[in-house]
């Protein structure tokens, strides 16, 4: 028997027409705001490339008297790159192990687990500022950060520093936290997208667990581990609330990163800490919103390349299961 | 004879050998594997602990009634914060949740062509954008045209967080429907809008409702693109085009101080906020792990990643 042909676009009415118009207008809506963001900030920010040109990404000054002003943004550059880092160094391995443990525990252990570190992607920005601000921080400077200091400070200059707490290192221990919900759950589906066949197969070779993640699990999913550590990073560069909080928020030349026990400042800090109260007729203004620029640039560059890597792994996932 | 025993004790004892260590190490990275687990569940029991811990004791009726008193008097409460976080939430979903389910509809009844791909990713990349840039866009159009801080501006800038989760969510969850409840529609003689709106939205309600829950519990803690649209106030909501206060920034302010009574009260505040926030993520759990709609758990879990 035919299947009945219910070729839908066949139908000509005028209200569905509309509805479609309706519906791809409302579809369009997210690039049409993108371009717009871009077109605001470029044009809003133009006096300080008019001014600074690109040196504006290259100087240090930080200066808003009036008739004295000077700015530069590489000190937040530079304090979003090494708190982004560090913490990626810290999260990462941190989710890949929850993402290994979860994808392979039975799921009365996992899912509950699971949940709970998913939980951490609910706390606010702010509480966990609050929380580092008047927990975390005096108890990590007692007992991490002044022991180091004492035992390392005087040779190593990772360590110089009188620690105080408000700090880069305090800060990217923060944005790790909240890095690990979104790594370890993205590296948590895509370690479920190997194959069968594939763990099945290591197993039949005499595998131990930790060889058949070794043998099975990890070359197969690399590409999309990768892509989901660079989504926390998308993350923790667009962090904006705890950073502030924490990182102790030095300007100018003082903020460019010199310990791990040393104030500075990120790129989205400086802007939550100044724009208010920037008048937008000096050249503040746009300096902070050419800032809001790099970051946009950073975000997007960051954000495309992991998404194309997340997909491309989860539809190889797809065609496996169809087949 | 003799030979052949020594060698295979030898070959015995290696093997031996072999999978003891290699076994040593298998256990030695679940354990490894198991302590990542729980040193990330650390911080999510402290925060917990010290915001019911402290909060507690900054909850009272005045507290949740009433305008700040001055700075470090310790007086005086947060009514006017969690009247504006209640007011915001509901502004931003007044624009952001149509937007989101038209285009969530475009995604999945019109989904088959390039441009709803192209969409689709920039929506998935829109939902990562630094939340402080949709902060400084919204200024830059509304603060900025209007001249002063604006209800309007943060409720925009929220929707902008907000439009792009429920678009996916309505998507996943359209696409959840089968085909045949659509065919059948079209035998009856419906339009496609009709279809749309009588037959496939109200199968996939549950799972959009979750949707727009999540998105709602995600905006209720952004403070950064509220710093410089409504800005925070100590008086209760006025008029739309002055400035207005909201949990998050209150937290934030509050944590500014120098005082005691200050720090206390933020964690009161703390305390609120994510009674909210928790309540709507727990509540969507447990209301939906324990019924029938199986399917629309994995989706929460589907979306939670790919949210927040």
């Amino acid at each position: 028997m035919d299947k009945p042909n219910l070729n839908l676009k066949k139908r000509r009415v005028i209200s569905d027409k509309v509805f479609k118009i309706g519906a791809t207008v409302a579809g369009t809506y997210v690039l049409v705001i993108v371009v717009l963001i871009a077109f605001q900030l470029i044009s809003e920010s133009y006096p300080i490339w008019e001014k600074e040109g690109l040196s504006f990404i290259t100087k240090t000054d930080w200066n808003a008297v009036e008739d004295r002003e000077s700015f530069g943004a590489l000190p937040y550059i530079l304090g979003t790159l090494t708190t982004s880092a560090i913490a990626m160094m810290i999260g990462v391995p941190l989710s890949i192990g929850i993402a290994m443990f979860i994808s392979d525990a039975p799921s009365k252990i996992g899912a509950p687990l699971g949940f709970l570190v998913e939980l951490l992607a609910a706390v606010p920005s702010v509480i966990y500022g609050l929380w580092g601000l008047f927990v975390f921080r005096i108890y990590f400077r007692d007992w991490f950060e002044t022991p180091l200091h004492n035992a390392f400070g005087d040779n190593v200059w990772l360590f110089s520093g009188n620690p105080y707490g408000l700090d880069i290192l305090t800060a990217s221990v923060i944005l790790a936290i909240m890095i690990i919900p979104t790594v370890s759950a993205v590296s948590r589906e895509i370690m479920k997208a190997v194959p069968q066949q594939q763990k099945e197969a290591a197993y039949m070779l005499g595998a131990t667990k930790w060889e058949m993640f070794k043998l099975a699990i990890f070359p197969y999913s690399k590409t999309g581990l990768i892509g989901a550590s660079i989504l926390g990073l998308g993350r923790a560069v667009g962090e904006t609330m705890a950073v502030t909080m924490l990182i102790g928020n030095a300007t100018g030349i003082g903020a460019i990163p010199s310990s791990l026990f040393g104030p500075s400042q990120t790129m989205s800090s400086i802007i939550a800490n100044e724009f208010v109260e920037a008048s937008p007729a000096s050249i503040h203004m746009p300096a902070l919103i050419g800032i809001g620029l790099i970051l946009l640039l950073i975000a997007i560059v960051i954000n495309v390349i992991a998404h194309l890597l997340v997909t491309r792994m989860l539809k190889i996932k797809e065609g496996a299961i169809n087949n | 004879m003799n030979s052949i025993q020594d060698r295979r004790q030898e070959y015995r004892s290696l093997f031996k050998q072999n999978v003891a260590k290699r076994l040593l190490i298998d256990k030695s990275v679940r354990i490894i594997v198991f302590s990542c687990v729980i040193i990330a569940i650390i911080p999510l029991g402290s925060i917990l602990v010290e915001v019911f811990k402290n909060g507690l004791t900054a909850i009272s009726i005045e507290f949740l009634t009433e305008t700040p008193g001055s700075a470090g008097s310790g007086e005086g409460g947060i009514g006017p914060a969690i009247q504006g976080t209640l007011i915001i939430i509901g502004l931003s979903s007044m624009i952001g949740v149509p937007i989101g389910v038209m285009s969530g509809i475009f995604l999945s009844e019109y989904g088959d062509n390039a441009l709803a791909r192209f969409v689709r990713f920039f929506n998935d990349v829109f939902m990562e954008f630094p939340s402080i840039i949709l902060g400084i866009f919204a200024f830059l159009i509304i603060v900025l045209v209007l001249g002063h801080f604006s209800v309007w501006a943060g409720a925009f800038a929220l929707s902008l967080i907000m439009f792009p989760i429920v678009a996916r969510t309505t998507e996943e969850s359209l696409k959840m429907v089968p085909m045949t409840y659509r065919e059948a529609g079209t035998a009856l003689g419906l339009k496609k809008w009709v279809i749309t709106f009588r037959i496939v939205i109200s199968a996939a309600k549950s799972g959009m409702i979750t949707g727009i829950l999540l998105s709602v519990s995600r905006i209720g803690g952004e403070t950064a693109p509220l710093i410089m649209t409504i800005l925070g106030s100590s008086q209760f909501f006025s008029s739309m085009d002055t400035p207005m206060d909201a949990l998050p920034l209150r937290i934030w302010r509050l944590s500014l101080l120098p005082y005691d009574s200050a720090q206390l009260q933020g964690w009161g505040a703390a305390l609120v906020l994510i009674m909210i926030i928790l309540g709507i993520n727990l509540g969507i759990r447990y209301y939906f792990m324990n019924k029938k709609n199986r399917f629309i758990g994995q989706l929460i879990k589907q979306r939670r990643n790919a949210t927040k």
